[in-house]
Order: C-alpha cells, then structure tokens, then sequence
C-alpha cells in the first residue's frame, strides 16, 4: 500500500513537473500572441501598402489561431484527433461560405 | 417491456413519462408520432395543391391561399415530416446497432424533439393568425423580406426553433457513434444505417449553423428594420440565397443518406447476404457528404453568377453521380445471388433502385447549366426533387418502418396492407409525378395557381391529380395498418427476421437499458457471424452489473416551451410594444430552466443487477 | 463503489475532464459543437464582407474605427485566455482555490471588455449616428460584433454559475467536464475576436 501510494506520488510529481513546463510554453505562446497583435496594428497606424498590409495581418491572424487551438485548447495533446477532424471540416465550409459570400454577391 | 408497463400506467402517468423521457427509443416513437402528424398535414397541403390543379383554371383555392399550401407543403414535409421521421429511426436504431445502452446526451435528445415539435407548432399557429407562411419554402428575399402579414415572421422563429433541436440531435449522434459503441465494434464493422446517421449527423453539424444565421437576418430584417437584403438600404438578397442553399443542399444529403442506410440493412437482411462492397459504400457515403457542400449553387444558376461560377458548381454536381452509382450498383450486387425474400421493406427497397435512379438522372440534367436555364421553375425540376426525396427518403422511411416496426413495438406490422399500402403508393406516386417532367418541358411553370386550357397542360395535370390520390389512400392505410397491427398483431420475438445486426440480439422492444451484458463484437454482422458458429446470441463483453441510466427530466419540455412563447413576443412586438413581455416571459422561463439545469446536480441512477432478470424476454 | 465515490477519488486523474463517459461525451460533444460555431460566424463575416461597403451614404468603416479601444479590448481577451489557461492548469493540479481566482480574473477581464464595447456601441449610435438600421453596413457590423458580445455574455453567465455552485464543494469529476468545456468555450471566444479585430477594425480602416 505504502509503494503504492509512493509510486502514485512520484507519477503525480512526473504530471506535475510536466505540467509547469507546459504552463511555461502557454506563457510564451501567449508573448507570441501579444507580439503578433502589437505588430498587426502597428502595421496598420504605420499606413504601409494596402496589397501589402491585407495578407499580413490574415497570417497573423491565423497563427494566432493555430496557437490558440493547438496550445491553449489542447489541440496537439493526444485524444483530439476527432475534435480537429470536425474543426478543419468546420473551417472548409467555413473558408467555402466568406469566399462565395465575398465574390458571388455583387457582380 | 417499456410499453406494457406503460400501458398498466393511467393514461395521466404515461403522459408525464412520455413528457420527462430521455429513453431514446420513447424519443424514437415520440419523433414517430409527430413526424407523422406533420406528414398527415404535409400529405392535406399536397391534396389540395392538386386538386386545384386537376383542371384549367381552378377556382377551388384562392390565390394567395395556393401560396400558403405550397409554401407550407414544402417546409412541412422537409423540416417538420422528413426530418423527425429520420431522427425516429435514428433514435430508434443506431444505440442498438452499436451496442449502446443510451445515447451520449440523454437530456439534448429530449430537448431536441421538444424544440422540433414546438418549433412546428409555432409555424403552423400562423394558419389560424391571420396566414401562413405564403413565399415559397426557400423564402427567397425580397420577396419573404416585403410580404406583408405575419406569415413569414412564422416561418422564421418556427424553423429557427426546430432547426435549434436538429442542430442538438446531430451533435448527439456523432457522439453517440464515436463514444459509445460496444467493445470491438470499430469504425468499420459498423452496419451501414449508422455509418449513414454518422455522416448525416456531420452534416447536419456544418449545415444547420447557416441556416441559423440566414434565419437570424431574415428575422433582423422583418422584424427590427435592419437592411441585409433591402435593396435601398444597400442590402443585398443574394446573400439569403447563398445562406439558404449552403444549408439547403446538405439538408437533402441528410435526409437521403440515413435513406441508403436502411436500404443497405434491408437488403443484406432480406438476401441473407453480407452487403457488397462494405468499404466502397462507407466511402461513397464519406464522399457524398464532402462533395455535398460544394454544390450549393446550382440551385442558382439562373441567378447569374457568371459562367466560372457556373461551372465549378455544374462539375462538382455531376461528380455527386459517381459515388451515388457506386451505391447502386453495390446494392444491386448484394441482390444478386442472394436468398431473396420479398417483404414490404424489400418491395419498398427494390422500388427505390428504378425511382431514386430516375431522380438521379434527371439531376444529372439539371447540373447542366446551360439546359438548367430551360428547366429552371418548371414542373421539371419540381418532378425531379419528388423523385429524390419521396422515391429516396419516404420509400426509406417506409422501408425502415415496415423492418423496424418489430424492434420498436414488438409486433410486424400486417404484410397483406403493407403489400397495398406500396403497390398504391408507388403506382401514385410515378403517376404523379413522372408527367410532369414533361409538363415541365412543355413549360409549365412551378407554383402557378392555375394554368390556361389551351396550351396542353390538362391531360397532363389530371393525371398528375389521380396519381396524388392513390398515394394518399397508400398513407390511409398505412396508417390503418399501424392501428390494426397495435390493436390484434401477434407479438413477435427478438429475431422476427434472422437478422445479422446487434439490434436483433435483443428482445422485442427491448428492456430501457437495451443491453443486460454489453455484446463482444467480432466483426461485420456481429449476430450473423455468432449465428454461423452455432451459438444463439451475442457473447457478453461484462459480467452482470449494475446499470447507469440517466434520470427522466421535464426540463426539455419547459425550455423548448419558453422559446415557443418567445417566438410569439418577437413576431408581435412589432405590432404592440408590449409583446416584448412575452420575449422576456418566454426567454426567462427557457434560461431559468438551462440555469436549474446546470446548478441542480443529476447522476442518474442505478438498475441493480438483482433486477435484471425481472421481465427480461429472452 | 457508489457513485458518489467514483466521482471524488483520493487521487486526481490525471485528466479529470476525460475521466468519466460524461465527460468523454460533454468534451467531444463541445468539441463538435465549436466545428459549427466555425460555420456559424463564417456565415456572419461573409455577410459582413459583402455588406461591408454598403454604408447607404452613413459613416464608412474608415471614419468611425478607432483602433485605440478595440486595442485595449483586444489585449483584455488575450489576457483573458491566458488567464483560463491558468484556472485549467490548477484544475488539473487539483488546486480549486487557485483554479477560482484564476477564473475570477477571467471573468473581470471579461466583464471589463464587454463594458467597453457596450460604450463602442453607445458612441457610434449616439455621438455617429451610426445604427443598426442606418444601412446594411450597419446591420452587419451590428449583428457579427453583437453576435460575439453576446457570446461574452452567455460565456461570463456560465461561469460565474460554474464558480458559484460549486465554490463550496471543490472539484470532483462531475464538476472538472464542465470547468474545461467553459474554458474551451472562451478561448474559442478569443479565436472569433481575432479575425473580428483583424477583418472588421485593422482591415476596415485600411
């Protein structure tokens, strides 16, 4: 009983240990994200080009996507295999519905 | 067992048993019944609309009544008949062909068929408050957008609500089916009905959001002046036209796929066959879903989005064939060389091959889109959808009930009138409407009040009308047959059809918690293959142990009611300021029962092993 | 075992979220939820995308952004996210105290944006004139930026109700499902702000 709860213990410390280093990568994705949002709106107060601003700040805005879902949601731990399936489905209709929403109204 | 309990029950008790179930097999009959109903209705409007077209210019409906029926035929069959009915058999079925002993949300289940029902009672209120809805079910803007009255304000709450409860099912299923089957039934040796629900259930997921959202701005603009498809106010209605068929086409993806599911169980049942080409059907299946999203606009070629656009959607349309063949011709495979027995769920399936083929055909023409500027809004295209949805989804509806009728009531439903029930439907139904893909070549325009005598429309209609009229005696006695069966049919067991799935391993209707022992699933047809190695049932994957069923609830009931007052308050606020009230009377009841919902803790309960035994029909 | 037991173990799980069916079930079944959520405001940007010009002779999207509050607001969120990632780290600690107070500075944040952006609204209708019903630019700026503030709304309501109810009893494995779903509800939150500041402010008044 004793080893038992000695070898839960040290499994725990092994979770735990495990789970500050990943604490420690959120913190730094989040840094990324700040970064990634004081760069979009700089590059927009800076009044650069247009053609070359747009695509930019879409990139952005999709990394900061992939980090959310990827390590704030979990995304790239095990057991989301199915989640991420239904989410890409989601966003291929998605992607579908702004395009033709974008170019198949006004003619 | 469950329903002669319930019938031991006064008429009061059973009631509130029905209205607090989470069992998915009362939801099931539940779904049954009110599908049905609204099937009945849908049936009444479709009577009408071809008795006033039996001869040139009828006068038996007024015009703007026409418009109602055939506004309300449409979002009838296909949101309030078609759908429930397919939830039904899902309900009915899929917990069992996977081994499972409730759904993943008990609760949503129930919230789901209690916000398609009230949703659909919502909508038909319209008839006795001044007008149905009367803008085509597509209600294309502007024309819902300016329709004066309260008829499309209707239509919108009405199918925003059910289409709420849809949303829920689908999500439930899809857990369901990854979460809950039973020990070594894996991904491909599920039988093809809940493959079908699988991908039904995904679709439904991305389909129905668009709808929301087309349904929302609808009612923003009807109903609190905001401009998104007003014209003078910079809107554009195009974009309802996107919203809708983006739902729209996907929505006839779902409802035929659960179709071909129960006519690949029917038919490898009935040839005592293992279905042909197992694989190539989950793959046709997976590709019909994917390929239906990206087809939406060719029910907007005339439109005019510009020959590129036209293209890309005539293509991706056509290459729907490809799989859909696949299907048939793996169907017609299974057939072959097969034990064959002819039943009512075999004829209404071997029916379906020429109809659902000729459909099929006749969309391969319309997906032309040069020859679709010629179709468009003609009778042509109104044949075509016909044989689609009533040679595809009602045959499989029938074909499902007639096969699960046993399973879901313990009874077969009478051979000899289901035998009448199909030869007059099915003679009905192509006299209905194979004529008219030639009233629609001779031009003849679709939802035209009346058409003029002299341009060779009459023999055509008439016929059309006769063809309407045996369908509808078809339906009577079905429905005959459903109260005859339920009042003199002879109980049948577990296995009326020696069957090869997991649904036919237990008794008939089963126990609320399906499974005593969870089955050890072995392969494709897990019954069958325990069949061919002599033994007589599934070999358990579990000792006998308690059981964890979830707790019958009235809180669906309740939510699902305090949105259908809500829906009133938001189509009458306009009219009277303090209809608000009811907004907040109705959305206060819904959110207070969410919130009792979420603070009142519900574990569920435990049937002890002790009580397994008793009444267990084995 | 009884029930009651089995959901309050001596020792945590390492996944107390997925340790149950339930909470199988509730994380897969939000999981898909969100998947068409992702439709759902796809449907309103492509609306908002195509209406967007639509001004109707009112104020254009370059004269009425400021970028100065959808700045603050923005950092708010992002905080915010990072925030219930911390309340899911103590969670899974099985540190409910911490997991609270984290959770409680995530409502804050949240609170403090739909604050602002309720004062965003009452500046361009009262000081711009620019309503719902001034144009179809309106209409659809309105309904996809009111769309995710209500989604803050009905995500603040949830947890709150969350931390209330169970502030007495802790956490068990009946309990830890609905924290991580909430969670995962606010950072899909966040996911729809980010293509909100970019699509409709950064790139509206550029």
């Amino acid at each position: 009983m004793a080893e038992n709860t000695n070898s839960i213990n040290t499994e725990l410390d092994y979770h735990k240990k495990k789970k500050k280093e990943e604490m420690k990568q959120q913190v730094i994705t989040f840094a990324l994200m700040i970064a990634f949002t004081i760069i979009a709106f700089t590059m927009v107060v800076s009044g650069l080009d247009k053609l070359f601003i747009i695509p930019i700040l879409l990139v952005l805005a999709i990394v900061q996507v992939i980090f959310q879902l990827y390590y704030f949601m979990h995304m790239s731990h095990k057991g989301h295999e199915l989640p991420a399936v239904m989410m890409y489905g989601g966003f291929a209709v998605a992607f579908l519905t702004v395009l033709t929403l974008l170019v198949l109204v006004w003619w | 067992m469950s329903t002669t309990i319930a019938q031991n029950k006064g008429f009061g008790a059973t009631l509130w048993d029905y209205l607090t179930t989470v069992d998915h097999k009362k939801i099931a009959i539940l779904y049954l019944i009110g599908g049905g109903f609204f099937f009945l209705l849908g049936g009444l409007e479709a009577m009408a609309i071809r008795i006033q077209l039996i001869k040139p210019e009828n006068d038996f409906v007024s015009a703007g009544f026409y418009n109602e029926l055939l506004t309300m035929h449409g979002t009838t069959m296909i949101f309030l008949a078609a759908m429930p009915l397919i939830f039904a058999l899902l309900n009915a079925v899929v917990p069992l062909q996977i081994g499972a002993r409730d759904v993943a949300f008990p609760f949503l289940n129930s919230l789901g068929f209690w916000l398609f029902l009230f949703g659909g009672i919502l909508l038909n209120c319209s008839w006795f408050l001044g007008g149905a809805p009367d803008a085509g079910w597509t209600a294309y803007a502007p024309l819902s957008t300016t329709q004066p009255g309260h008829g499309v304000d209707f239509y919108v709450l009405g199918l925003q609500i059910s289409g709420a409860g849809t949303l829920m099912g689908g999500i439930n299923f899809l857990v369901t089916i990854v979460n809950m089957r039973a020990p070594g039934m894996t991904y491909m040796r599920m039988p093809l009905f809940t493959w079908t629900a699988f991908v039904t259930s995904a679709l439904i997921l991305f389909a129905f959001p668009a709808l929301t959202v087309g349904l929302f701005l609808m009612m923003f603009d009807r109903l609190f002046g905001s401009g998104f498809f007003d014209a003078n106010m910079g809107g554009n209605s195009v974009i309802w036209e996107h919203l809708f068929w983006i739902f729209g086409h996907p929505e006839v993806y779902i409802l035929i796929l659960p179709a071909f599911g129960v006519f690949s169980d029917v038919f490898s049942t009935f040839s005592k066959k293992r279905l042909f080409g197992y694989t190539a059907m989950v793959f046709a299946t997976v590709l019909i879903g994917f390929l239906g999203f990206m087809v939406w606009a060719h029910h907007m070629f005339t439109v005019g989005l510009g020959p590129a656009a036209n293209s890309i959607f005539a293509v991706a349309t056509m290459a729907i064939a490809v799989p859909t063949g696949i299907k048939i011709f793996n169907w017609l495979f299974t057939l072959w060389g097969g034990n064959i027995k002819i039943n009512s769920a075999m004829l209404w399936s071997l029916a379906f091959i020429p109809s659902f083929t000729i459909g099929g055909m006749t969309g391969v023409m319309l997906a032309a889109a040069a020859a679709d500027y010629q179709f468009h809004d003609t009778y042509f295209v109104v044949a075509h959808f016909h044989y689609v949805i009533v040679g595809g989804v009602v045959f499989g509806i029938f074909a499902g009930l007639h096969y699960w009728w046993p399973k879901m009531f313990g009874k077969i439903l009478d051979e000899t009138l289901g035998k009448i029930t199909f030869w007059t439907f099915f003679i009905g139904f192509h006299l209905t409407f194979f004529i008219q893909h030639f009233l629609g070549l001779m031009g003849m325009p679709r939802r035209y009040w009346v058409y003029l005598t002299d341009q060779g429309l009459n023999t055509g209609n008439l016929i059309s009308t006769i063809g309407a009229f045996f369908m509808a005696i078809g339906a009577i006695v079905f429905l005959y047959n459903v109260i005859i069966t339920s009042i003199k049919g002879e109980k049948v067991g577990g296995d009326p059809w020696d069957g090869r799935t997991l649904e036919w391993s237990i008794p008939s209707p089963p126990p609320h918690y399906n499974f005593k022992q969870l089955p050890l699933v072995r392969g494709l047809d897990p019954l069958w293959i325990e069949k061919t190695e002599g033994r007589k049932g599934m070999t358990p994957a579990e000792p006998v142990g308690d059981i964890h069923m979830p707790n019958p609830t009235i809180l669906p009931f309740v939510m699902s009611f305090g949105l259908f007052i809500a829906g009133f308050g938001f189509i009458y606020q306009v009219d009277d300021a303090s209809w608000l009230s009811a907004v907040f009377i109705g959305m206060g009841i819904c959110l207070g029962a969410m919130f009792v919902r979420s603070v009142k803790d519900d574990h569920g309960h435990h049937i002890h092993k002790e009580d397994l035994d008793k009444g267990d029909g084995l | 075992m009884s029930h009651e037991d089995i959901l309050n173990p001596k020792v945590m799980p390492e996944e107390p979220e997925k340790a149950t069916l339930e909470g199988k079930n509730k994380f897969l079944g939000f999981w898909f939820f969100l998947g068409g959520e992702t439709v759902l405001f796809a449907s309103l940007f492509g609306t908002y995308l195509a209406l967007k010009n639509s001004n109707n002779g009112g104020p254009t999207s370059e004269e009425l952004f400021g970028l100065e509050l959808v700045f603050i607001m923005t950092m708010l969120l992002l905080t915010s996210s990072l925030t219930s990632v911390y309340a899911m780290y103590h969670m899974k600690n099985n540190e409910f105290k911490k997991m609270q107070i984290w959770l409680g500075i995530t409502v804050l944040l949240g609170l403090t944006f739909l604050g602002l952006e309720i004062y965003e609204f009452y500046e361009y209708i009262v000081h711009d004139g620019f309503t719902f019903r001034s144009s179809a630019f309106g209409s659809a700026f309105y309904t996809l930026v009111g769309f995710h503030g209500g989604h803050v709304l009905f995500g603040l309501l949830w947890i709150i109700t969350l931390m209330a109810r169970n502030a007495k009893r802790g956490l068990n494995l009946y309990n830890a499902p609905k924290f991580y779903i909430a969670s995962l509800y606010w950072h899909f939150i966040d996911v729809v702000w980010v293509f909100i500041f970019t699509v409709v402010y950064l790139m509206g008044v550029i």
